[in-house]
C-alpha cells in the first residue's frame, strides 16, 4: 500500500488552470466586445494598427477558444478524470508544464497576433513555432490525461473521459495535419496544400476543431458535471455509448458544408450535407439523456445557480445543433453563407454552451476545491440572467441582421438586375449591431461578476485535501 | 444488456479506447480528403493564372497579415446575383497559386476575387488610407501605417519565392533574383494595391 498522502487528489493545478481561464474569458471577451464596437465606429482602432479589426478578432476566436476554453477544459479534465479514476494526477509535474506551458503559447501567440504574423486559416491562425509548441503541450496533456487514466482503480474508463480523450486525439491529429506547411522565415510560412485542397484541409480542421473541442471536449464535461450534479446517475448508459460513437464517426465529415457552392466538388459537398444532417442525431440523443438525467432532479434548479447554468446550456446546446444541420443544407446555407447569420450561430453556441457549460462548472468546483460557500449565490443567480439575456439579444440580433442580408444580397428584379447596392445593406446593419454590441456588454458584465465572485470565494485558500474513495470490489481492478 | 459486450472491452482498456476513435475518427477525413487530394484538376491552372509576381506576393502576405480576408471573401458562387454583382463565378482553377486559400467565411465587405481592374491604383490609395473619403459611411478600417514602411521591409522576398518553388510554382531563376530589385522603391501600399488588381485576372472566357 501507498502512503496515504501520496493519494491527494492534485487540485492545485485545477484551481490554477480556473484561474486563468476566467482571465481569459475577460480579455477575449473584451475583445469581442471592441470588434464589436468597431464595426459601428471603425474609428475605435484610433489608426494603431494593433486595434486593427483584422488582426483583433483572430485575437477574439483564438482567445475564446484557445485561452478561455482550453484552460476550462483541461481544468475540468483533470479534476474528473481523477476522480472517476479514484486516481491523483498521473505525472503532476508534467500537468503543472502543461498549465504554464499552454497560457504562454497563448499569451505569445495572442502577441503574434497583434504583431500581424497570421497564417489565415481560421482557428489555426496562429504560424509555425507556435504550432509545434502547441503540439508539444497538447501530447503531454494527452500523457497526463491518458496516463491517469491507465492507473486507474475503478475496472471501466468513465463516458466522460472518453469524450476528453477523443478531444485530445482528434484535435491531434487535425492540428497537425492542418498545419503542415514550409516555413519561409522565423514567423512565416506557406500551407503545403494550395486553393480547393487547401480549402478543404482546413474546413476539415476548422469544422471538428468547433466538433471535437468546442462540442466534444464540452460533452465530457456536461457527463460529469451534470449527473454529479443533479445527484442522479446518466440515464441511458446504452445511448451515451452509442451517441459518442456516432458522433466521433459522423463529425468529421461534414467539414464541407462551408464551403457549398464553392469551387470544389460537388459531391464533396453533398456528402458534407448528408452528414452535417445525420449529424443532429448524436447530438440529439445527447440532449435527451441529459435532459432524462435532470429530469427526477428539477427541485435542484431552484437552489442551486450552477445546475442552471448547466441546464440552460444543454438548451443551447440542442438549439445551435439543430441550426447546424439545418444552415447545412444547401438551400439554407445559399442565404446564410458569409452573412451574419453564421455569427449568430456561432454565438449561440459560444456564449449559450460554451460560456455557460463551463460557467456552471466553475460555479460548481470552486466551493469544492476550498472546502467553503461560494461567496455569493444571489451574484451567482444574477449572473445566469445577464447571461441569458446577453445571448438572446446576440443571436435574435444576428439572426435578424444575417437573413436580411443574405436576401437583400441576392435579390434581383424581373430582369435580372440588383434590387440593391452592397453598401446600402452594409448602412442598413448599424441598429443590429449596435443591438449586438449592448448584448456583449450585457454577457460581458456577467461574467466580470462571476470572476469577482470565484475570486471571493478561493481567496487565500489552499486546494482542500481531497483524497480518493474507496472502490466497490465489483468494480475495482487489483494492482 | 447483451451486444455491449465489445464496448465493454473497449471501455476498460485504455489502448483499445485511444486506437478505437483514431480510426472511428479517420475515416471521413480519408473519404473525403484522399480524392480531392489527388485530383488533378484542382490542381492545373485555369485561363491565364500564373504565380503572384515579387510585387503583388508581397502585397498578398499584406493583406494576410492585416486580415482583410476576415471580412472579404475571394469566392464568386454561381448564383445570378452573385454574377451579376462580382463577375464570373471562381473557378477552383484560378486559386492553384493561393497558399493559403482566402476564401473568406464572412463578407463585411464585398467579395475581392474579382476587384482586379475594378477601380484605379489612386481609388484603391485613397480609399485604403480612408475608406470613408471615397465611401461615406463605410465600416472598413483605415490603414495609414501602410505609406509607413517599405514594401520589402515585410519578409525575405527571395527566401519566399524560393519556398513556394520548392513547393511547385514555377519561378525562374531570374525572376527569383530579380525579386529585391523590383520592390525597390516601393511602399507597402504600393504592392498591396498591385495585388489587389491582380485578383481574378486570369480567368478566360473559354478557360476551362
Ligand atoms: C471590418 C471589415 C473590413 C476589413 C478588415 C477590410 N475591409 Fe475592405 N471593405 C469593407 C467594407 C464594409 C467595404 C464596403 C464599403 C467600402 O467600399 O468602403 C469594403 C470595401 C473594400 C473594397 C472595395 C470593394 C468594391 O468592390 O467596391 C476593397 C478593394 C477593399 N475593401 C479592400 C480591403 C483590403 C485590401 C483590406 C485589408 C487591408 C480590407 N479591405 C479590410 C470592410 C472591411
Ligand atoms: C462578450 C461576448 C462576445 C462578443 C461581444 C463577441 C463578439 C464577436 C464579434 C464582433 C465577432 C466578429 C463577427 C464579424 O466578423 O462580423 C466574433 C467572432 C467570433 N467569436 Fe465572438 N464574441 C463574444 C464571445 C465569444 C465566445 C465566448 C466565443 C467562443 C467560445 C466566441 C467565438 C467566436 C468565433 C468562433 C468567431 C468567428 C466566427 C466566424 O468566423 O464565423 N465569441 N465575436
Amino acid at each position: 500500500m501507498e502512503a496515504v498522502s501520496n493519494k491527494v487528489y492534485h487540485d492545485t493545478v485545477v484551481i490554477r488552470l480556473i484561474q486563468f481561464s476566467v482571465i481569459w474569458a475577460l480579455l477575449a471577451m473584451l475583445g469581442g466586445v471592441w470588434l464589436a464596437a468597431e464595426l459601428i465606429w471603425p474609428g475605435l482602432d484610433f489608426g494603431q494598427y494593433w486595434l486593427s479589426f483584422g488582426r483583433l478578432r483572430p485575437l477574439h476566436t483564438n482567445g475564446v477558444i484557445f485561452g478561455f476554453g482550453v484552460s476550462a477544459l483541461m481544468a475540468t479534465a483533470f479534476y474528473s478524470v481523477q476522480r472517476t479514476s479514484h486516481v491523483p494526477l498521473f505525472l503532476p509535474r508534467l500537468a503543472w508544464f502543461c498549465c504554464y506551458a499552454w497560457q504562454l503559447v497563448v499569451l505569445l501567440g495572442g502577441l503574434s497576433l497583434l504583431a500581424g504574423y497570421n497564417t489565415s486559416k481560421e482557428y489555426a491562425e496562429l504560424e509555425w513555432p507556435f504550432d509545434i509548441a502547441i503540439a508539444i503541450v497538447w501530447v503531454c496533456f494527452g500523457v497526463v490525461f491518458f496516463g491517469t487514466i491507465a492507473m486507474r482503480r475503478i475496472r471501466p474508463i468513465y463516458i466522460s473521459n472518453w469524450f476528453y480523450g477523443a478531444l485530445i486525439i482528434v484535435i491531434a491529429m487535425l492540428h497537425i495535419v492542418n498545419s503542415l506547411a514550409l516555413p519561409v522565415g522565423l514567423i512565416q510560412s506557406y500551407s503545403l496544400f494550395a486553393g480547393a485542397q487547401d480549402a478543404m484541409v482546413q474546413w476539415w480542421y476548422g469544422h471538428n476543431a468547433v466538433g471535437f473541442l468546442l462540442t466534444g471536449g464540452f460533452l465530457g464535461m456536461l457527463y460529469y458535471f451534470l449527473p454529479k450534479h443533479a445527484g442522479r446517475p446518466i440515464w441511458s448508459y446504452r445511448l451515451s455509448v452509442l451517441a459518442f460513437w456516432a458522433f466521433v464517426y459522423s463529425y468529421i465529415w461534414a467539414g464541407p458544408h462551408h464551403l457549398h457552392y464553392n469551387s470544389v466538388p460537388e459531391w464533396v459537398q453533398s456528402l458534407g450535407m448528408v452528414m452535417s444532417v445525420v449529424l443532429l442525431a448524436p447530438s440529439w440523443a445527447t440532449m435527451v439523456n441529459g435532459i432524462m438525467t435532470v429530469s427526477t432532479a428539477w427541485e435542484k434548479l431552484r437552489t442551486d445557480p450552477a445546475l442552471k447554468f448547466i441546464v440552460l446550456s444543454l438548451a443551447f446546446y440542442g438549439l445551435a445543433t439543430f441550426e447546424g444541420p439545418m444552415m447545412s443544407i444547401r438551400s439554407v446555407n445559399v442565404v446564410s453563407h458569409f452573412t451574419d447569420w453564421t455569427i449568430g450561430h456561432v454565438h449561440s453556441g459560444a456564449l449559450g454552451w460554451n460560456a455557460m457549460i463551463t460557467y456552471g462548472t466553475f460555479y460548481f468546483m470552486a466551493p469544492r476545491l476550498v472546502g467553503r460557500e461560494l461567496y455569493s449565490s444571489r451574484l451567482a443567480n444574477l449572473h445566469f440572467w445577464l447571461a441569458l439575456a446577453g445571448t438572446m439579444l446576440y443571436i435574435v440580433a444576428m439572426w435578424a441582421a444575417g437573413v436580411s442580408q443574405g436576401l437583400l444580397w441576392l435579390s434581383v428584379d424581373d430582369i435580372g438586375e440588383l434590387s440593391f447596392d452592397f453598401k446600402d445593406i452594409m448602412a442598413s446593419m448599424v441598429p443590429y449591431y449596435i443591438l449586438r454590441l449592448v448584448a456583449g456588454l450585457i454577457f460581458l458584465a456577467g461574467t466580470f461578476l462571476m470572476a469577482y465572485n470565484l475570486y471571493m470565494t478561493v481567496r487565500g485558500r489552499p486546494a482542500l485535501r481531497a483524497v480518493p474513495p474507496a472502490v466497490a470490489p465489483a468494480f475495482g481492478v487489483s494492482r | 444488456m447483451n451486444g455491449m459486450w465489445l464496448h465493454r472491452k473497449i471501455e476498460e482498456n485504455t489502448g483499445l479506447l485511444i486506437f478505437g476513435i483514431l480510426f472511428v475518427s479517420a475515416i471521413g477525413g480519408l473519404v473525403q480528403l484522399l480524392p480531392i487530394l489527388e485530383q488533378e484538376s484542382l490542381e492545373t491552372a485555369a485561363g491565364n493564372t500564373r504565380p503572384y509576381s515579387a510585387i503583388e506576393l508581397t502585397g498578398r502576405d499584406i493583406y494576410i497579415r492585416e486580415g482583410c480576408s476576415v471580412c472579404h471573401s475571394q469566392q464568386i458562387r454561381p448564383l445570378i446575383a452573385e454574377v451579376e454583382r462580382y463577375g464570373p463565378y471562381s473557378r477552383a482553377g484560378e486559386f492553384v497559386y493561393d497558399r493559403p486559400f482566402l476564401w473568406g467565411s464572412k463578407r463585411t465587405g464585398p467579395d475581392l476575387h474579382r476587384i482586379g481592374g475594378k477601380y484605379s491604383d489612386d481609388w484603391h490609395r485613397i480609399h485604403l488610407l480612408d475608406p470613408r473619403a471615397v465611401v461615406p459611411g463605410s465600416i472598413m478600417p483605415a490603414y495609414p501605417w501602410l505609406v509607413r514602411r517599405e514594401a520589402s521591409a515585410s519578409g525575405d522576398i527571395t527566401a519566399k519565392m524560393a519556398g513556394l518553388r520548392r513547393l511547385g510554382h514555377p519561378y525562374t531563376d531570374a525572376e527569383i533574383a530579380g525579386a529585391e530589385a523590383d520592390l525597390e522603391g516601393l511602399l507597402e501600399i504600393d504592392a498591396l494595391i498591385a495585388y489587389l488588381q491582380s485578383l481574378g485576372t486570369g480567368f478566360t472566357e473559354e478557360g476551362p
